[in-house]
């Protein structure tokens, strides 16, 4: 099996991706068929994977539940990564001052001896040390009339807002070089609600596309020559869709520019000019016309013998429909 | 004018910013998982399809996401908007890959200037790094090969990967395309294999300037004199052929920032684990404090019960020798 001559059968092995490459081997002349093209792709394969197994089971093993283990070197040929390196973290404002201090940390107990209760207390959490909620009685100063149990829960109100800010500067500190933590995300609030000014309102996807749009057109240009973001669509066109008949067309029955110029003539000449008056419509008109003249005859005449207009019982108004064809009742005689 | 200038006020940093935790330990391993690390094992690998596809690439993609279960993501939906060599086209991409978290992909498409088109890219955070497309002719799926089923590689062992022709030294694009390939087929970088589970090989040839016969194999190992086995290789899984058609190599800087590997930072610190120059590794052990007195006998051992036995005829006989000792003085 070691016959092989260097210069001519030298694969490059890498062992740690189990990978085999052969750069001397060519295809002189396509194999006629495809059984011996696979046939001849197998045999140089064959060879390729048994030189890596050959590195592969010389390595030193050692004897698993499944079988021999072995422990892989470690891969030669470089492939890119799929993220970037992990940047270390900057230290905190309080690092840098402990350092420049000399400030060394102290490891702190989980418990703590309180003298109060004579017991060994918890540092922070349930039942703690240094409670705020266990102490009875604070001497009141003469001076003030200060709640000095409010003025305590204030001061440690504030001493954690403080915490929170400075922890939030120390983020945006690591956010700014790209060294944030993984499971830490720095999110934009909304700005506090001041006085008159409303809250945000949340635009949805297209609403932004059709600003963006709006915009676009007011420009010198129209919108038209905008540098594009990456993956934006280009503009919908607003306004009418008008549709110009076509220079060159053949004259005939489906001409269209004949139809155009034939529609309007008709309209104008009316030759069938039955389609263009609505015949039931101009009756109703002339009906209701009458009507509301005879009316106020009879208003006139009744107007001292009867009762005010207002108590009359309402009239049940009706729908008036321009239906085609005689309209019923006395009233169709012509004037 | 000053009347016509505007004051403009900037606002120092007025973005009100507030700190997002996952509330959930489920969600936090996650995120942990995605972040970047030093050292990177594995790569997962999305695969998709654009506006059309034909039958020969619908089996090609299932297939290629049958070789990959553990680490691979198949949509199935077509992607209209998705065009891996145009500048605009590649949003919805990168878009996916942070989702997935996911740095290969396989994009196929069918149309009559590209049939069976396959777009082999990855990714670097997320952004495009660089693409391969290839043709797929004389694809032969899993099920049309006949071999013992008892062969049959198990899902995800690690892969043999062969390389055969002067072509991929020589010729630019099947060098980027060896890469790639090196890539997809790798599976995850491991430290300890099982020399049993070795049962699959990859099997690339250079058939001419442009075009790349690639199969799938399993393995059989047969007795051979010496510890090393015989390998047979038996095709069992698809086999096509690739043809090259364009590839976008990255540029130099961001192949020069992908590339870079950390210098071996010191491994973390294992308490209690300390190393001598003379000894070797030494380890201290803590053991709190036995109450040995303390400690309750669970049941009389018999040997307790004997000893007081014994005790107490002991007792009695040095009362009864004392006794007699009285008496006779």
């Amino acid at each position: 099996m070691a016959m092989e001559t260097e210069s001519q059968k030298a694969f490059h092995v890498d062992v740690g991706n189990l990978l085999a490459f052969n750069p001397f081997h060519s295809f002189p002349s396509l194999p006629a068929s495809r059984d011996e093209l696979v046939k001849e792709c197998l045999h140089e394969g064959t060879k390729l994977v048994q030189a890596v197994a050959d590195s592969l089971f010389n390595l030193p093993s050692s004897e698993d539940v499944d079988g021999p283990l072995v422990k892989l070197p470690p891969p030669t040929t470089k492939l890119p990564r799929e993220k970037h390196l992990p940047k270390p973290k900057p230290p905190t404002k309080w690092e840098e001052f402990a350092k420049k201090k000399g400030i060394q940390k102290r490891k702190k107990d989980k418990v703590v001896w309180d003298e109060q209760t004579g017991t060994w207390k918890r540092r922070f959490g349930y039942d703690r040390v240094n409670d705020d909620k266990d102490i009875p009685i604070i001497e009141a100063k003469m001076t003030d009339g200060v709640d000095p149990f409010a003025k305590r829960q204030d001061e440690k109100k504030k001493r954690v807002e403080k915490q929170e800010k400075n922890r939030l500067q120390n983020l945006k500190q690591a956010a700014k070089i790209g060294a944030l933590p993984s499971h830490v995300q720095l999110a934009a609030t909304a700005l506090p609600i001041t006085g008159t000014q409303a809250p945000p309102k949340k635009v949805t996807k297209d609403e932004l596309g059709n600003v963006a749009g709006m915009a676009a057109t007011s420009t010198a240009s129209g919108g038209k020559f905008d540098r594009k973001l990456p993956g934006e669509k280009p503009a919908k066109k607003q306004g009418k869709h008008r549709k110009f008949l076509p220079v060159v067309e053949g004259s005939g029955i489906g001409s269209r520019e004949k139809e155009q110029t034939e529609s309007v003539l008709n309209k104008l000449i009316s030759k069938h000019s039955h389609e263009i008056l609505n015949v039931g419509k101009a009756v109703t008109m002339y009906n209701v016309k009458k009507e509301k003249k005879a009316r106020n005859k009879r208003n006139q005449e009744g107007k001292f013998s009867s009762a005010t207009n207002k108590l009359k019982p309402k009239k049940l108004l009706q729908k008036k429909t321009g239906k085609k064809g005689p309209v019923s009742s006395k009233k169709g005689k012509a004037k | 004018m000053s009347n016509n200038e505007q004051t403009l006020r900037f606002c120092s940093s007025a973005i009100m910013m507030r700190i997002k935790t996952p509330k959930n330990g489920r969600v936090r391993r996650e995120l942990e998982k995605r972040a970047p690390k030093l050292v990177e094992t594995g790569k997962k690998t999305l695969i998709l399809q654009g506006t059309k596809t034909s039958g020969t690439l619908n089996g090609v993609l299932s297939e290629i996401y049958h070789l990959k279960k553990g680490g691979a993501v198949r949509f199935t939906r077509k992607n209209d908007n998705i065009r891996p060599f145009e500048s605009g086209g590649e949003a919805s991409l990168e878009f996916f890959s942070l989702k997935t978290d996911c740095s290969l992909f396989v994009y196929g498409s069918h149309s009559k200037k590209r049939p069976n088109n396959l777009v082999i890219g990855r990714m670097y955070d997320h952004h495009v790094y660089d693409l391969v497309e290839v043709g797929v002719e004389n694809f032969k799926s899993i099920e049309s090969f006949n071999y013992d089923k008892k062969m049959a590689p198990r899902v995800g062992s690690k892969p043999f990967i062969a390389f055969v022709g002067e072509g991929f030294e020589n010729v630019d694009e099947l060098k980027h395309l060896k890469e790639v390939l090196l890539d997809l087929l790798r599976g995850e970088v491991v430290e300890n294999i099982n020399l049993a589970g070795v049962d699959r090989a990859y099997v690339c040839t250079a058939i001419s300037l442009n075009k790349v016969y690639l199969t799938h194999c399993a393995l059989r190992l047969k007795k051979s004199g010496t510890v090393v086995p015989r390998m047979e290789l038996v095709e069992v899984g698809p086999s096509m052929d690739l043809v090259v058609r364009r590839h976008r190599l990255p540029n130099e800087g961001l192949r020069k920032e992908a590339m870079r590997t950390a210098k071996d930072q010191p491994k973390k610190k294992i308490k209690n684990v300390s190393s001598d120059a003379i000894e070797g590794t030494i380890g201290k052990i803590y053991i709190p404090d036995q109450k040995v007195g303390d400690v309750a006998l669970p049941n009389k051992a018999k040997g307790v019960k004997r000893e007081r036995r014994e005790a107490k005829k002991k007792e009695a006989n040095e009362r009864a020798s004392k006794k007699q000792r009285e008496e006779s003085e």
